[in-house]
């Protein structure tokens, strides 16, 4: 097994999941919480990665944070190399590609919360803020690490973001599944059964991670 | 200059009628004002405005010296701002805390020792000893609707906001709790308004009531004045109750409470909480007339009187004869042509004892 390769896909999957929680919990707070009449424009926006296939998704980040690009030309001036074909770039690419994954299920888990309770919150003098970290957070735990479970295991098997963006660079952007790929190439089955069993179990490891978190385990383990 | 609360709002809700109040009235410690009022009146509409959780497209409310909301003057100022205490009908109690985490939720900025010494204060007023470690959902009905009160007032607000604070609890639990609510707010005080459809509770808990139906306020008045005078037909109609009088119970036998009024005593059914100061309520639909000097009937109450007004309600009259209290009584129109009523006519009024309702008069 590609050792490697196996330590760049975790290491991807757990900062993209960790960056999503970041970004997602706000832009997941804005769509559930905000009136906006055009709301629905951002929202389509968000989930566009679950439609779009992931070589044109790919092909626009790529043009993106190419050297022509303003962003890319920001970076390369700021870090001294460009983005493309670094792991950086490659984060960047999978936050994009998994954030639907992250902010569908914030944001259903923050429209599960009881308006009443915020209001009662307000009521008691309790900030906006303050009323999402002692209460909105905590009512919906449930959702965010179902969020950060997705997209933990939606990075784990991206194939066609990383090859546009990330190429194929060893102990940088070689991931899982592309390893699996140049294996079956090389004709060595072998080697591409073994990794395709570990992206198995694992993927299979989240969704009963998922779905054990959803079954509401607390009623059947009441917390003290 | 007393101090103020003045309300004065247009909301308007699709497809409902605008709600539009004008609602003034001096804040006195320890005074309850009661929004009195069927749903879909526009009661709650009018407390959420006052708690900052709806927003009127137009209007100003005053709290003394404080303006919350000045759509003219673009004053908006946040539910968080108004130092007030709300406690919504379902109580709205963190599931995510225990009853104690609950009390504290709003009191981040007393220093720890002076935030637990008010989580046991509260704890101890509102009989939830021992219980702070619970969580709401392990509680009664009662229990939860104290918690949800010692909440809203442990950051000792300077406007308490009941929404219907006894609508979700059990019958009996409500009789019991609608006493101990009016002696807890007049112990806190706190100026309170409360939302409530319920003529009792508006009889022991309000000091004064406006009377709301279909988005505008109808009357204003001590809750006695308002359910003996309505200001009108539509007032009568929303009260549900016409004849309020001051008594005393004088006895109880065999579960039945002679109660004097006045000249008169009236037979009801005794209730055991009752003090002897009572407020005797009874419907107008339960009162029957019939002319003077006629038969015993099972009806324990019959009192002569002489008829003083009547007022047409289409095909019923109300009826209001003098027999030592104002009585009123709805009949059907051809019940008053067929008895000949008319102004000074002595007539019997017979009502039976179980509707005679007692309502303690502190």
């Amino acid at each position: 097994m590609n050792w490697t390769a196996i330590w760049v896909t975790f290491k991807l999957a757990s900062l993209t999941a960790g960056a999503l929680v970041v970004i997602g919990l706000p832009i997941a707070y804005w769509v559930s919480f905000s009136r906006w009449r055009w709301k629905f424009f951002i929202q389509s926006i968000v989930a566009l990665p679950l439609v779009l296939p992931p070589t044109v998704l790919g092909f626009y980040i790529l043009v993106a944070i190419g050297p022509h690009s303003p962003i890319g030309q920001l970076y390369s001036d700021l870090v001294g190399h460009p983005l493309p074909f670094t792991f950086e770039g490659l984060l960047f690419a999978s936050i994009l590609y998994s954030l639907p994954f992250a902010v569908q299920p914030f944001a259903a888990a923050f429209e599960q919360v009881d308006r009443k309770l915020i209001e009662a919150s307000w009521t008691l003098g309790v900030s906006r803020l303050g009323t999402f970290f002692k209460l909105v957070l905590p009512l919906s735990k449930a959702g965010i690490l179902t969020g950060m479970v997705l997209s933990f295991a939606h990075t784990l098997g991206e194939f066609g973001v990383v090859l546009m963006v990330g190429g194929n660079i060893e102990g940088v952007t070689r991931t899982v599944s592309i390893d699996i790929y140049d294996e079956v190439q090389a004709l060595n089955y072998a080697g591409a059964a073994k990794t395709a069993l570990l992206l198995l179990v694992v993927s299979y490891g989240t969704l009963v991670l998922v779905y054990a978190i959803n079954r509401k385990v607390w009623a059947v383990w009441p917390q003290k | 200059m007393a101090a103020k609360m003045i309300i004065d709002l247009t909301k308007t809700f699709p497809g409902r009628p605008p709600i539009r109040v004008r609602l003034q009235y001096p804040i006195e410690t320890s005074a309850i004002m009661i929004l009195f009022g069927p749903s879909g009146s526009g009661k709650t509409t009018v407390l959420r405005s006052v708690a900052g959780l709806e927003w009127p497209e137009q209007g100003t409310i005053q709290f003394s010296s404080s303006t919350w909301l000045d759509t003219a003057g673009g004053v908006r100022v946040a539910p968080q701002a108004r130092q007030i205490g709300y406690m919504a009908q379902d109580y709205a109690l963190f599931p995510t805390h225990t009853v104690a985490g609950n009390i504290a939720y709003g009191l981040g900025k007393l220093a720890a020792f002076d935030r637990k010494k008010r989580v046991d204060e509260m704890l101890e007023l509102f009989q939830l000893h021992g219980l702070g470690g619970v969580r709401p959902r392990e509680l009664s009905g009662g229990q939860q609707q104290r918690v949800a009160l010692a909440r809203a007032v442990a950051s000792r607000p300077q406007l308490l906001l009941l929404d219907e604070p006894l609508s979700a609890l059990d019958a009996p639990t409500r009789l019991q709790l609608r006493g101990e609510l009016r002696s807890l707010l007049k112990q806190l005080a706190i100026p309170s308004i409360i939302v409530t459809h319920d003529w009792a509770e508006t009889l022991t808990l309000g000091d004064a009531m406006a009377v709301m139906s279909g988005g505008a306020v109808l009357q204003t008045g001590t809750p006695q004045d308002v359910f003996s005078r309505p200001a009108n037909v539509e007032v009568a109609r929303v009260v549900g109750v016409e004849t309020v009088a001051q008594g005393s119970i004088v006895e109880v036998r065999e579960e039945l409470a002679t109660v004097q009024v006045g000249a008169v005593s009236l037979t009801a059914i005794a209730t055991p909480e009752l003090d002897s100061d009572v407020f005797v309520c009874i419907r107008a639909e339960d009162v029957t007339l019939e002319l003077a000097g006629s038969v015993e009937t099972s009806a324990r109450n019959h009192l002569q009187g002489t008829v003083k007004a009547i007022t047409s309600l289409g095909a019923l009259a109300q009826v209001t004869i003098l027999c030592g209290f104002p009585l009123t009584a709805v009949i059907t129109r051809s019940a008053l042509n067929e008895l000949g009523l008319t102004l000074g006519t002595t007539v019997t009024a017979r009502f039976k004892a179980g509707s005679v309702h007692l309502i303690p008069r502190r």
